[in-house]
């Protein structure tokens, strides 16, 4: 479709058994393709955040955010445009050893992580583009192995929406027990 | 803070118990007097437990855990309260997966206990281990495993939290052998709120100020009711809302009952097998104030072209329900018990009636080319609407109706008049053949002072025949109308319009209903003559116990009006 664009959508969850395959259930129903993910501890403690890019309509990143937000042990997701985040990927090479492979990778702005007689391994972190740039470039002096992360990205904004969120809930919750108090 | 039972930290000052005894104290403790089930070897420990509780737990065994779900389903939706199952591992519990389905498509309130294997099997293919929580994941509102005797209390207390709050839904919790046997002290903390879930939204202010400024400049409003309004119990808030904006109202299927359907605003029922009025004058409409409904497919027709000249308000406590069929110009997030008030008091007081009177000469038109022939039919065989209207005429109106699916449903729903909200309990969403049956004997026991009279056809009464083996033992005296047309009727209907009246395997040749009711030792009685039908009525009603009127019908009748699938709802058919 024409309309799709790609999307950053980030989660926040309970740390629970299971939440994974529940949250990409919800992809995989609407026929809409996992780009990435990636999972970690977010910068609240006990709160788990993923990092979900998709490429679909607006319409359709509206809804399936709504059914994430839907499923009781998550917080609250967000969705991103591009331009509203900063984000990497990392990316691992393993490459047959050569001087004119050594030569090609110093140039390239990349982080030599081990150097063997044989073959040599490397990291460059970046968008895709760049990590498939230098993928094409290795390819011609042997690629053993070649892996690439799912997208990192923090918000550029300058309110931390989440925060802000648990805020509002405790906000909702004292007013719920003084209105069950009254009552 | 933070209630999931992992993490909960039990405090060691309660009374010693096994896990068993904690979960049936969890039960007393939540308000629950009525189980439905079926014992096995995964839950063993609970049913021993269960032994010494027969005083203050009433336990239904069923003969098909299928059936302690939609039996849980038809008692909760009488009664408002969550409906309770219990129920081994593997081959129990993947037998209540229909009934999980049907119940999270309806907003069901269930709490459905499984056993599980012990803990140090789990991942084995030990015997009868299936992974149920994988499994339940895409039909249930919330699910846990529970490995450790001391964490069922906390996994219980979120299991009712959940099943009951904001939009009800179906909740099982998966508890293992070992953790039944254990022993901990028992403590019961009823939850209240969890951090990640928001069960009701908060209604926007400005929302409503807007929703309010549509509904006074609307000259051809119509109001559409769905279940929300009853799970909601806001049948006050919405006879006040009605009553102030003079607006007609329709309802959904699952909304009947919601508003007496002979009230004088009330104009029939929407979608599929509906009224003619609220379909045909859909593109009439300049506003629609949806009030907890989803806008099914079956509702909908074509959504492209539904109300494609009206505005749309949409009263709904789920955010994703919101904008995910039909757009809203309006939506107004929150219960509807809360946000129908805010809308009456700012609104005018209005009379719309010659708009109304609209949809009553549509009504007449129904009347005379649906309605009477349906009512009325000139053959000799007894027609599924005779049979309704005479039921309904013969209980005053007055009774809850059970439905299971197909035509005899649409009958049922389109000539009984409600006029008590809770009459209705039908399979909605899912359209399970087969939650007939059960469901009526979980009516009957969540509401014992009424009558309850079930329709069912001759497919979907033998979907979960072995039900009135139920019946039997535990004496519950259900009246069953059976519409026998000897077809599959619904399925007929559609391969008679759309299939070139290829019956294709929707013949059926029935066993004799009689024996099996008198088997089971309920009270039977067969009719085929429009005469006989209001004196077996009269005699079904006036038995004590459950009772079996099979009544033969037509066999190549057909539900109208109709609008065929995917078609906008302005080209309902009336034959
Ligand atoms: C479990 C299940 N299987 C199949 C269907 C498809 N289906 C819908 S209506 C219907 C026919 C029902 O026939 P019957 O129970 O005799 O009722 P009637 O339509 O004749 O009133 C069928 C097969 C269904 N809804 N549910």
């Amino acid at each position: 479709m024409e309309t799709d664009k790609e999307y950053i959508i980030t989660v926040f969850s309970e740390n629970k058994v299971g939440l994974l395959s529940q949250i990409t259930t919800v992809f995989t129903c609407r026929n809409v393709n996992i780009e990435s993910l990636t999972t970690s501890e977010s910068a609240l403690q006990g709160i788990h955040k993923f990092t979900i890019v998709v490429r679909t309509s607006p319409e359709t990143v509206e809804k399936v955010v709504r059914q994430i937000e839907k499923k009781i042990d998550v917080l609250k997701a967000f969705v991103y445009a591009p331009e509203e985040v900063v984000q990497q990927e990392i990316a691992l090479y393993k490459v047959t050893r050569s001087s004119s492979v050594e030569q090609l990778v110093r140039r390239h702005n990349v982080r030599i992580l081990e150097i063997d007689s044989d073959y040599i391994v490397v990291e460059k972190t970046g968008h895709k583009e760049e990590t498939q740039q230098l993928f094409r470039l290795l390819q011609p002096y042997g690629v053993q192995q070649f892996v690439r992360s799912g997208t990192v990205a923090v918000i550029k904004s300058r309110r931390e929406l989440l925060n802000e969120y648990l805020e509002e809930l405790e906000k909702m919750r004292k007013n719920q027990k003084n209105i069950d108090t009254e009552a | 803070m933070n209630t999931s039972p992992t993490d909960e930290q039990q405090t060691i000052d309660g009374p010693r118990m096994t896990g068993s005894q904690a979960l049936l104290e969890s039960f007393l403790i939540e308000g629950v007097d009525t189980l439905f089930g079926y014992p096995g070897g995964a839950i063993i420990p609970v049913y021993d437990a269960l032994y010494d509780y027969r005083d203050r737990l009433r336990h239904i065994l069923v003969r098909h855990e299928q059936g302690a779900v939609h039996a849980a389903q038809g008692y909760a939706r009488v009664s408002g309260r969550v409906g309770v199952c219990l129920v081994t591992s593997g081959p129990g519990a993947t037998n209540t997966v229909t009934g999980l389905a049907d119940a999270l498509m309806d907003s069901t309130p269930l709490v459905l206990v499984t056993g599980q294997v012990g803990s140090e099997l789990l991942g084995t293919d030990a015997f009868q281990e299936t992974n149920f929580v994988g499994i339940t994941q895409a039909v249930t509102k919330w699910n846990c495993q529970v490995k450790r005797t001391e964490d069922i209390p906390a996994a219980m207390a979120k299991a009712f939290f959940v099943a009951r709050s904001g939009r009800p839904g179906p909740v099982v919790v998966d508890i293992t052998k070992d953790a039944q046997c254990g022993t901990a002290p028992f403590h019961y903390e009823k939850i209240a709120s969890i951090r990640s879930y928001v069960p009701v939204p908060e209604p926007d202010p400005a929302r409503i100020e807007e929703a309010a400024r549509l509904i006074d400049e609307a000259q051809r409003p119509l109001v559409m009711v769905g279940q929300g309004v009853i799970l909601g119990n806001a049948e006050a808030e919405l006879k006040a809302f009605l009553e102030k904006s003079g607006m007609p109202v329709a309802s959904t299927l699952l909304g009947l009952s919601a508003v007496p359907t002979d009230a004088p605003q009330y104009v029939g029922i929407l979608g599929m097998h509906g009224n003619y009025g609220p379909n045909i004058r859909n593109r009439d409409c300049d506003l629609i104030v949806a009030v907890g409904m989803r806008f099914d497919d079956r509702v909908t027709g074509s959504p492209a072209h539904f109300g494609e000249n009206a505005r749309i308000i949409h009263l709904e406590i789920d955010p994703a329900e919101i904008g995910k069929i039909i757009p809203a110009d309006v939506p107004v997030a929150g219960d509807v018990r809360q946000t129908l008030p805010l809308l009456t008091e700012r609104i005018r007081k209005r009379r719309h009636e010659e708009w109304i009177a609209g949809f009553r000469a549509c009504d007449r038109i129904e009347q005379e080319r649906v309605i009477r022939p349906a009512l009325h039919p000139t053959g000799a065989r007894i027609h599924m609407g005779e049979a309704v209207d005479t039921v309904a005429r013969a209980y005053d109106n007055d009774a809850v109706v059970v439905t299971d699916v197909g035509q005899q449903q649409m009958f049922a729903a389109r000539y009984f008049v409600f006029r008590r909200t809770r009459s209705l309990v039908t399979s909605g969403g899912l359209g399970t053949m087969g939650f007939g049956l059960p469901a009526a004997i979980g009516a009957k026991l969540g509401a014992p002072d009424r009558d309850v009279v079930l329709f069912v056809g001759d497919g979907g009464l033998q979907m979960t025949i072995q039900e009135l083996g139920t019946i039997f033992q535990s004496n519950v005296p259900v009246k069953i109308v059976l519409l026998n047309n000897s077809f599959l009727g619904m399925v007929r209907q559609w391969q008679e319009l759309f299939y070139d009246s290829r019956y294709s395997f929707t013949e059926l040749t029935n066993p004799n209903f009689g024996l099996i009711a008198r088997a089971n030792g309920i009270a039977y009685r067969r009719v085929e003559q429009h005469e006989e039908l209001t004196d077996a009525v009269a005699e079904m009603k006036a038995s004590q116990g459950a009772f079996l009127l099979e009544v033969c019908v037509e066999s190549q009748e057909n539900v109208f009006p109709m609008v065929p699938a995917g078609a906008p709802v302005a080209e309902i058919r009336l034959e």
